[in-house]
């Protein structure tokens, strides 16, 4: 049986992008299969006894090396904030490509704290700070210098001791380029160096609150127990700078989406299912319910999405065990075909991640397939004709064609990049200045534009010509083009509409990414958690595959 | 020192925010990368260029033909880098064709190195006795040794070059004779046994 690619008008929804869920295709969950057998060390450790000073983790595997530098800082209560708006972090971080010597230690220590107006070289791969979540950090303290283990509640509460704000990579404040390392076969997936700052971040939290606790306390202090250093990840801040990021890197999107698509595509088409890999997709869905239970957040907007998604999962799981027998032909189809029918969407793509753990063989190959080589589709054809652009338009983008751009509702915001942080924001362009300075991210209304302007325009004009009287529509020209070969490159929706929930691009990557228990803390910005339940560095050589949903957390 | 990815985006905004669409802007962004990459002053003749649009009005040529000039002032080199990309496949079958008066040329060179590209052709690049050869948008040759580049081209003439090898046959067949010495002579029966050999060649 040959099961069709979903159809991005569908899945390219801001409602159903912002419905997705991490998987096995995850960034951070394909970074520690890829390090598994790479050998762990702290090589630094000069914190005093307040926990201040610098350490430094390594990953090395033969002559390659990738160390992460840590300065831990005193900062001032007063001067510590999530917002960008911050100059100042409990700690800074780079990852460091190879061994660094002293020098390279003494320049960093200058610069990395220093984050946005510091400056890094290309020996420097990805740059980071955090903050201490001070409620638990305090508290884990507290109880290790007395002899006693964290109360558990609480740590489950927040999830971690630490959340970062940002973290940077690929050429940002002269960081290394991504071309000088592209060929680098560990890394051959997106984001794979910020995944592994972040995952040795949340080693050295661990080794922080331990230093501390030892040194306030030496005779009666105990150690973290590794199961309470488990089920902590490392929170993360996440705002709008990131949510451009999917509209500007139209192929990474695709490549991001096909790959999910064609995992799923492949599941379906499984005729007969063997009991082992229904055994373990039946395990990580009752197991998840917890996932779910323990995901934390004051927003409505995300309450009311998770009791929807725990709802949903709970007759799913019940339609499973009592009513489905995964003896009969293409189970898997069948039971996405019920999802689809009977489910919300962020339970249909809640069930979709869980039906890729049982499948490594399908998965793994396509892990290797999200990276994007994005120039070789820059340039736009332009012997190619009028009439080819419209049809185009016409196939890939007939939702979009739909809207009604003379509506104020529907263009109601702008995307912007404020002075002072460079950073993009969305604004009310009724309310607001700045709106002639509006970024190109207001995708579909530029694509109506381009088709309307297209209409009235000769069918065999070739595209130069097209171009030399309009040049303001070039940028979705190049668009148009580019997803007539990649069908998911595109957000099918109104990202300057009055509805417009921006968070729900910043949830898109944040999946992609491998965060767990979304918490949106208001339409524009949420936190997350990320390895959250992970294998910690010394249990990498042979872990479980589905930890994600065994968390104690 | 600052990453590409510094370099292309800072001047993408800065191409917008001297007046060009965004789209253009993307290209400009491109084109001063490559330009970095390839060791031209790329962001330094952009920052100049800038600086005298202010000043001057720098004309725009929507249809490029053989021989091109500007009506009063100078050309554009972006918008006249964009259009020749964009007509690259109408130009090439000039095989040759001529420019005056070309601003800032060194910004113009980057969409001549994408047009190589785009055409699968070597293209030479000669204004005021200064000679670029683009590659195939792989490398830049050029006979330019000043540390300063002129903003001014006055005379400019641009050839499409032939696919066409630059060595003699002789220098070929030595060297082809002498690679044969690392293949091995068949027997018949390996020969027999070979992929599409049948009983018959004719059936």
């Amino acid at each position: 049986m040959k099961v069709e690619l979903r159809d991005p008008n569908i899945i390219m929804k801001l409602s159903r992008l912002g419905s997705f869920h991490q998987s096995k295709l995850s960034f951070l969950r394909s970074f520690l299969s890829e390090f598994k057998d790479w050998k762990y060390n702290r090589d630094l450790f000069t914190l005093d006894k307040n926990g201040f000073g610098v350490a430094v983790y390594s990953f090395r595997k033969m002559d390659r090396v990738y160390s992460l530098i840590c300065f831990a800082n005193i900062i001032k209560d007063d001067e510590r904030s999530d917002r960008v708006i911050a100059t100042k972090w409990d700690a800074a971080f780079t990852l460091h490509d190879g061994i660094p010597n002293k020098d390279d230690i003494n320049r960093l220590k200058k610069e990395v704290p220093k984050q946005e107006v510091g400056r890094l070289s290309y020996k420097e791969l990805t740059l980071s700070r955090a903050n201490k979540s001070i409620r638990v950090f305090d508290h884990v303290v507290e109880n290790l210098s007395n002899g006693k283990q964290p109360n558990l509640d609480l740590l489950e509460k927040v999830g971690y001791l630490y959340r970062t704000t940002a973290v940077y990579g690929s050429g940002k404040f002269g960081l290394a380029d991504r071309f000088r390392i592209k060929n680098r076969d560990e890394i051959n997936g997106p984001f794979r160096l910020e995944m592994m700052l972040v995952y040795l971040v949340r080693q050295f939290t661990f080794d922080q609150v331990n230093h501390v606790a030892k040194n306030k306390n030496p005779k009666k202090a105990v150690k973290l127990d590794p199961k309470i250093c488990k089920s902590l990840g490392i929170g993360n801040s996440t705002g709008l700078g990131m949510a451009p990021f999917i509209v500007n890197h139209p192929t990474l999107l695709n490549n991001w989406i096909m790959s999910r698509e064609k995992v799923l595509k492949k599941i379906r088409e499984i005729k007969k299912v063997d009991l082992q890999d229904r055994d373990v997709f039946k395990q990580c869905l009752r197991s998840s319910i917890k996932n779910i239970t323990s995901w934390n957040t004051e927003s409505e907007y995300q309450l009311k999405k998770i009791k929807d998604l725990l709802k949903d999962v709970k007759k799913f799981l019940d339609f499973i065990e009592t009513k489905f027998d995964f003896k009969i032909d293409y189970p898997f189809n069948e039971l996405y075909l019920w999802a689809e029918k009977e489910t919300c969407e962020e339970c249909i793509e809640y069930i979709v991640s869980l039906m890729m753990e049982p499948y490594n063989k399908i998965t793994e190959p396509l892990v290797k397939q999200m990276s994007s080589e994005e120039d070789k589709y820059f340039t736009i054809p332009t012997n190619r004709k009028v009439e080819e652009l419209r049809t185009i338009i016409e196939s890939k983008y007939s939702n979009i064609l739909t809207i009604d751009f003379e509506k104020k509702q529907n263009y109601k915001k702008f995307w912007f990049i404020s002075k002072n942080k460079e950073e993009p924001r969305i604004a009310d362009r009724f309310e607001e200045q700045g709106s002639e300075l509006e970024q190109p991210l207001a995708i579909a209304r530029d694509i109506k534009k381009l088709y309307e302007k297209l209409l009235i325009t000769k069918k065999d004009m070739t595209i130069d010509k097209f171009l030399s009287d309009n040049s303001d529509l070039r940028h979705v020209v190049r668009r148009a083009f580019i997803i007539e070969k990649f069908p998911y490159s595109e957000i099918q929706d109104n990202t300057i509409s009055e509805d417009t929930i921006p968070i729900d691009m910043l949830r898109l990557k944040l999946s992609f990414f491998g965060a767990l228990k979304f918490d949106p803390r208001s339409d524009k910005w949420l936190r997350i958690c990320m390895f959250q339940g992970a294998p910690l560095p010394n249990e990498l050589k042979d872990y479980d595959d589905h930890w994600v949903y065994k968390s104690d957390s | 020192m600052k990453s590409l990815s510094e370099i292309e985006t800072t001047s993408k905004r800065a191409t917008r925010a001297a007046g060009f669409s965004w789209g253009v802007s993307e290209e400009v962004g491109k084109c001063i990368r490559l330009l970095e990459v390839f060791g031209f002053p790329g962001i330094k003749n952009l920052n100049s260029y800038f600086k005298d649009k202010t000043l001057n009005d720098f004309e725009s040529l929507k249809l490029i033909v053989k021989e091109n000039k500007p009506q009063k002032n100078k050309f554009c080199p972006i918008n006249l880098g964009v259009n020749f990309l964009d007509q690259i496949r109408d130009i090439e079958r000039f095989n040759n064709c001529s420019f005056k008066n070309i601003a800032y040329p060194i910004l113009f060179l980057p969409f001549l190195s994408r047009a190589s590209e785009v055409i699968g052709k070597k293209i030479f690049f000669d204004f005021d006795k200064n000679q670029f050869l683009l590659n195939y948008n792989v490398s830049i040759s050029s006979n330019f040794i000043e540390e300063k580049y002129p903003n001014l081209a006055r005379n400019i003439k641009i050839n499409f070059l032939d696919n066409k090898d630059n060595f003699s046959d002789l220098e070929w067949k030595n060297l082809y004779k002498l690679s044969e010495k690392t293949f091995v002579e068949e027997t018949d029966s390996l020969k027999q046994g070979a992929a599409g050999a049948g009983l018959t060649d004719n059936d």
